[in-house]
């Protein structure tokens, strides 16, 4: 049995966003890179399974689209336990476009299950794990929040209102899993580190393919307005301000 | 509270790391952030070593990380230790010196000078963090002037036997082996590795600490103990041995010490973005931007020279003068950057809230261990002009 973990390289999420000056694009000077946290959390899953798995799962293989600046993350993910790695060499320009590359790269290669985070957390765009199961013509599964597999079946919990389905989907499928799938994310060891160097680190071009959206401009939040505090006795003034200023009532 | 820890990299220092080092810094300053960041203030308020955590640095692979993967270590480069320092300092320098003495002080000596019966039995157990190690060189009356040491070793003919004490010792009273500096019968310095539970061997632990209160410290008090001869280390003699792991220690700690220094920069920076008075950010007023200004500049500095004294250490070639000079620069500008970032705080600064008082506490041990800001500049001295001035 064989795991695929589609791993997208996003800015650390403490990173302050900057903008270019036409607010086309985000500054990238001195942006720390790190693995999406929930496709780091469908890695780690993957990996808790294939130990449990007493030699059933003989591969974990991560996918990621982007540029010679994405393999420490890919590296990273190397280090922490996965075997192999497929770098597709270009810039991830949509979810569509991105789905079709990692579609066209691993058709010849026959995984049993395929694993992505539910969302990035640079775009947040939520369209890249339904449209990678479109493209390789498999079922998947949304919102998936534990993963269990005994012998060959596989059992998920799938995030629905209210609480969750329980669902029993046939292999192949592709799960794009949220927060809840792993506890937390796996440290690198330093041996591990190493050992990623000897790891197959695979890199494919692109094909040719039109994204179906762009970025036109960002716009960033309006700053928050100053705090206009009010004393408790002075109710009056307090309807007058929402009354007039904040023109809420 | 603690802000998210935003690395300052002013210089772009980032461009001349490989793919590798950043995955080694981050996964430290991952561990850090999770295992050490939420406990560390109570650890040194309650002045308790957070024992778990050498088994934790063992998995992680921060004991020996330059060590060969074939005696337990990672293999890594020297830049990747600095890198390993600084990130564990930014936590506390207590859990840095314990990452610097297991590695410089105990596998290094290990592995540079001892048999390969030693390293086997060793350096496995030591990396993985299942033994802790200590390194005895300093005694009550001899810091700066180790060659006047008076710590003994008598050869007895199956065995030797060690007498003395030494003081200062970082980990000594949890330690399971000491690697021991002790002159034989000709005034030579030797080395030897004492093991807990031989007859005579003490560790008692030093107590009312203001400093390093996260870090166990202790001595060693040798009783007409016997040491197994297997237990010498053959292939060095004299003070060449003991300055040889201090030359790998201190430069483990000029770039542990940038760690301390951003910790407390980050803390300072984004306190003056939020904290007000007079209607705005402290941040915007010019006394508070000169203290940044210069903490950012300083930091800079010593990043710039942690890195360039790494690619020397990775050719072989970082002399101990080199190294020094690094030690002391780092280290006082670290300790600079805790007080003057202190104040910026204000009244807040004093608390464990914030870490500029640990890590000021903390800086007064490093300027003072590993050879003291004085005797590094006089090494500077004795360097530059072939005159030393301290003997």
């Amino acid at each position: 049995m064989k795991i695929l973990v589609c791993i997208s390289n996003v800015p650390d999420t403490t990173t302050k966003i900057k903008l270019n000056g036409e607010k086309t694009a985000i500054d990238l000077a001195g942006v720390q890179w790190i693995i999406n946290p929930w496709d780091e959390l469908a890695l780690t899953r993957a990996l808790e399974l294939k130990e449990a798995s007493a030699g059933k799962i003989t591969k974990i293989s991560v996918i990621s689209v982007g540029s010679q600046g994405a393999e420490p993350t890919i590296r990273k993910a190397l280090a922490i336990g996965a075997d192999d790695a497929i770098r597709i060499n270009t810039e991830p320009k949509d979810a569509y476009f991105a789905a079709f590359q990692v579609a066209e790269a691993v058709k010849t290669e026959a995984y049993d299950i395929i694993l992505c985070g539910i969302e990035s957390s640079d775009y947040n765009g939520s369209a890249f794990g339904g449209m990678l199961a479109e493209f390789m013509d498999l079922p998947s599964v949304s919102s998936v929040s534990s993963f269990e597999l005994t012998g060959d079946v596989v059992k998920v919990n799938r995030e629905i209102p209210g609480g969750y389905e329980v669902v029993e989907p046939q292999l192949p499928f592709v799960a794009v899993v949220q927060k809840g799938i792993a506890k937390e994310p796996r440290i690198p060891s330093m041996r591990g580190i190493m050992m990623a160097r000897q790891k197959p680190l695979k890199v494919v071009e692109a094909i040719m393919a039109d994204a179906l959206t762009g970025f036109v401009a960002f716009e960033p939040p309006q700053p928050k307005a100053a705090c206009k505090m009010v004393d408790p006795a002075n109710v009056a003034e307090l309807v007058d301000l929402l009354h007039k200023e904040a023109k809420i009532i | 509270m603690s802000y998210p820890y935003l690395a300052p990299d002013y210089f772009q220092l980032d461009d001349l790391l490989t793919d590798e080092h950043k995955i080694v810094r981050s996964a430290i300053r991952d561990w850090v952030t999770r295992s050490i960041i939420p406990i560390i203030d109570q650890a040194a308020q309650n002045n308790e070593f957070p024992v778990r955590i050498i088994k934790e640095l063992g998995e992680l692979g921060a004991f020996g990380p330059f060590i060969p993967q074939e005696y337990g270590g990672a293999g890594l480069d020297h830049i990747s230790y600095g890198l390993i320092m600084t990130e564990l300092e930014r936590g506390d320098s207590a859990i840095r010196s314990t990452a610097s003495v297991q590695t410089s002080l105990v596998m290094y000596p290990i592995f540079t000078f001892g048999t390969e019966d030693q390293k086997r039995k060793y350096l496995p157990l030591l990396a993985s963090g299942e033994m802790t190690g200590c390194f005895g060189l300093t005694e009550p009356n001899h810091g700066s002037d180790p060659g006047s040491m008076e710590t003994r070793i008598e050869d007895k003919g199956d065995y030797f036997l060690l007498n003395g004490a030494k003081m200062w010792i970082t980990n000594s009273p949890i330690a399971d082996i000491a690697v021991v500096w002790a002159k034989d019968e000709k005034g030579m310095v030797r080395g030897l590795i004492a093991e807990k539970g031989m007859a005579g061997f003490s560790a008692p632990k030093t107590h009312n600490k203001w400093s390093l209160r996260a870090s166990e410290t202790g001595e060693l008090v040798f009783d007409n103990v016997k040491i197994p001869k297997e237990n010498i280390f053959p292939n060095i003699r004299g003070l060449k041995g003991p300055l040889m792991c201090l030359n790998s220690a201190r430069y483990g700690i000029a770039w542990g010490a940038i760690g301390a220094a951003m910790d407390c920069y980050n803390t300072a920076l984004q306190y003056s973005l939020e904290r007000k008075q007079f209607s705005k950010p402290i941040a915007s007023f010019q006394l508070q931007q000169k203290k940044l200004a210069e903490m950012l500049t300083e930091i800079t500095k010593a990043q710039l020279l942690a890195w360039r004294l790494g690619t020397l250490k990775n050719a072989n070639k970082a002399s101990p003068a080199q190294i020094s000079m690094a030690k002391r620069n780092n280290v006082k500008m670290a300790l600079d950057i805790a007080r003057e970032s202190r104040q910026i705080l204000g009244a807040m600064g004093i608390t464990g809230d914030f870490p500029m008082m640990r890590h000021m506490m903390n800086l007064e041990s490093v300027i003072t261990y590993e050879g003291t800001h004085d005797i590094h500049l006089l090494i500077t001295g004795n360097d530059i002009t072939g005159i030393a001035a301290f003997e």
